[in-house]
């Protein structure tokens, strides 16, 4: 071990450090999950104090299960969430997968145009996203969220996925065609577990930003069966009275789901990087 | 009965003419080496043959079926790669069985077959093991285990023992060589080290840009170079290059003679300053320099020969090889 990595002194500062950062960057969101806890008067005479006898109430909590249908909100929000993701990683990876194993005409300039969609945000094309639902009759559904943040997410993953695929060795695709597994065996049984840890990068990258979004549900999808969670929760902001029990109660809950999926992707990122691979 | 033939094969990466005209034979039974520097096409050679790359142009024909549009996996081949390439989510077994499996050959078969296959390897304790969890050469052990137990009509090697350690490489040779005996099966193997060339082969083909500059077992290819590109590229240390005229005035010739010919004689033709002395207890490596060209003289036993010296180096005239200005051999 080196002398600056043992070095006491050294250890409490990067602790330290590490230690301040964490605590700014949880900061906010303790803050929401110790007001959701208060009742409307103490969060505003103390916002930084802790719930105690006094002050606790539920009645955020209770507002949100009352009001509205939270638990559907909920599930169109997982289901707009995984869905988008299970595609982007499939397309993704096929897509990379392709553009990194074969030679073909235009490799070059088709990785280009996928890529461009990193640079152009998507929301700049939201008017023609809409006609273009309204026309397909997609509008008020699921699908058309799912279908819009797969577009969203798949340059990215095609850049970044595209970059491992091509680190993975040759001889690992060869051997499998040599042994009889087709291309979609390969790339299923063989690549994909190689660069789950790329995968597992794309999904949390991918994931904040869907889970979060109130742009394209209010637009796409603002029926009352389709309403995300993020939607959902603006029922209590309004023009004159904003209910911020029920909003600090419903986007405590809101974090539940994401840290759980958050949890899973980085175990595999963990995972991903100690598994022995070819040599 | 011919386990190989390629007819004129061609192979080409858009203008990039990779393959030049190969054709040759590959009889049932025989260990064919493919050595050659690096870049010199031989990996691309093999895969054209495995059927990972298709031919330009050309025949090949395993067993003698033509198998230039057919898949690698119909071929009747097996392949052990120089990075093993063994499926690190499949434990040996699973690696040795896969392709068995995927031809759709009964439980049986393939338990006798991999029960066979790690009998030959010593790979009866390591079966349920992954390969993460096994050393560089068990590793290789299993790759050529997951190739024996296909039964194939032709082996391919590709650099198999570039990744293992000097010690481990010789004896993986050894074993490779009792393997080819004990299966007495076809196989091709690529190399870049003359030394596992030399000790495996029982024809040598001897590939330079693309082009086979010579065929023949080793000690034919050895004693007999057809030009002074094979000449020089079989033997360690490899043999010695100087112009005629070091010897006889005028003479346009290029002369080769190999190390261990040459001996410390005070009346010798070739003057030498030695530069440096290697002493390896069997031999003594004396190189030096006859005016600009560097001479590598292998003498048997212990010499105390220190550098700066001047020697006198003799030889016998029907061990030198002559060659003239485009490399070739002369009579």
């Amino acid at each position: 071990m080196n002398t600056a990595r043992s070095n006491p002194i050294n250890t409490v500062m990067m602790h330290g450090a590490l230690i301040l950062y964490t605590v700014i960057a949880l900061f906010p969101v303790f803050v929401i999950l110790i007001n959701s806890f208060k009742e409307r008067r103490s969060i505003f005479r103390e916002p930084l104090a802790l719930p105690d006898s006094e002050s606790f109430s539920t009645i955020g909590y209770e507002t949100v299960m009352k009001q509205g249908d939270f638990v559907l909100y909920f599930q169109n929000s997982m289901i707009v969430t995984v869905a988008s993701l299970f595609f982007i990683l499939l397309f993704g990876a096929m897509a990379a997968y392709a553009l990194s194993e074969y030679r073909f005409r235009g490799n070059m300039l088709m990785g280009l145009y996928l890529a461009l969609g990193i640079m152009i945000p998507i929301r700049i094309g939201t008017v023609a996203i809409l006609e273009m639902m309204v026309a397909t009759g997609l509008v008020n559904t699921l699908w058309a969220l799912i279908l819009v943040y797969t577009a969203q997410g798949l340059p990215l993953a095609v850049f970044i996925l595209s970059e491992f695929m091509r680190q993975i060795s040759d001889d690992l695709k060869n051997a499998g065609r040599i042994d009889g597994l087709s291309e979609y065996t390969i790339f299923f049984r063989l690549v994909l577990p190689l660069v789950r840890p790329a995968m597992a990068t794309v999904a949390v990258f991918n994931m904040i930003p869907i889970w979060n979004d109130l742009w394209f549900p209010l637009i796409l999808a603002p029926a009352e069966e389709t309403k995300t969670l993020t939607l959902g929760s603006q029922v209590f902001i309004g023009q004159f009275v904003t209910d911020w029990n029920a909003v600090l109660s419903a986007l405590s809950m809101a974090i539940l789901p994401v840290l759980v999926l958050y949890v899973i992707f980085s175990r595999q990122l963990i995972r991903g990087l100690t598994s022995g691979a070819v040599k | 009965m011919t386990a190989l033939l390629l007819n004129s094969v061609n192979k080409s990466f858009g203008e990039v003419h990779v393959l030049k005209d190969i054709s040759l034979e590959v009889m049932e039974g025989e260990f064919v080496v493919f050595v050659g520097p690096s870049g010199c096409g031989k990996s691309t050679l093999l895969r054209v043959i495995a059927g990972l790359e298709d031919a330009t142009s050309g025949e090949i024909r395993i067993g003698g079926t033509l198998v230039n549009t057919t898949p690698p996996s119909k071929r009747g081949i097996a392949m052990v790669f120089q990075s093993y390439a063994l499926y690190p989510h499949l434990n040996v077994r699973g690696n040795m069985t896969l392709a068995l499996k995927q031809e759709g050959q009964p439980k049986s078969v393939i338990e006798d077959r991999v029960q066979k296959a790690s009998r030959m390897l010593d790979l009866g304790p390591y079966l349920d093991r992954y390969p993460s969890e096994l050393s560089g050469g068990q590793r290789q052990r299993v790759a050529i285990g997951r190739a024996i137990v296909r039964e194939p009509k032709l082996f391919l090697f590709d650099e198999p023992l570039s990744n293992l350690d000097a010690a481990l490489r010789m004896n993986t040779r050894i074993e490779i060589a009792a393997l080819h005996r004990q299966l007495g099966a076809s196989m091709i193997y690529v190399t870049h080290d003359q030394t596992e060339a030399m000790t495996l082969a029982d024809k040598i083909v001897v590939l330079r840009d693309g082009r086979v500059e010579q065929i023949g077992s080793p000690m034919e290819l050895y004693n007999n170079p057809a030009n002074q590109f094979v000449a020089g590229f079989l033997g360690s240390p490899s043999m010695n290059f100087f112009p005629g005229d070091l010897l006889t005035d005028g003479d346009t010739r290029t002369v080769g003679i190999r190390p261990e010919d040459l001996f410390l004689a005070d009346d010798g033709p070739l003057a030498v300053r030695v530069s440096h002395v290697e002493q390896l207890g069997g031999d003594t490596n004396i190189i030096g320099h006859a005016g600009n060209h560097q001479i590598t003289a292998r003498l048997f036993g212990q010499h105390a020969v220190s550098p700066g010296a001047d020697l006198r180096l003799g030889f016998q005239p029907d061990r030198t090889y002559s060659f003239d200005a485009t490399g070739a051999r002369l009579a």
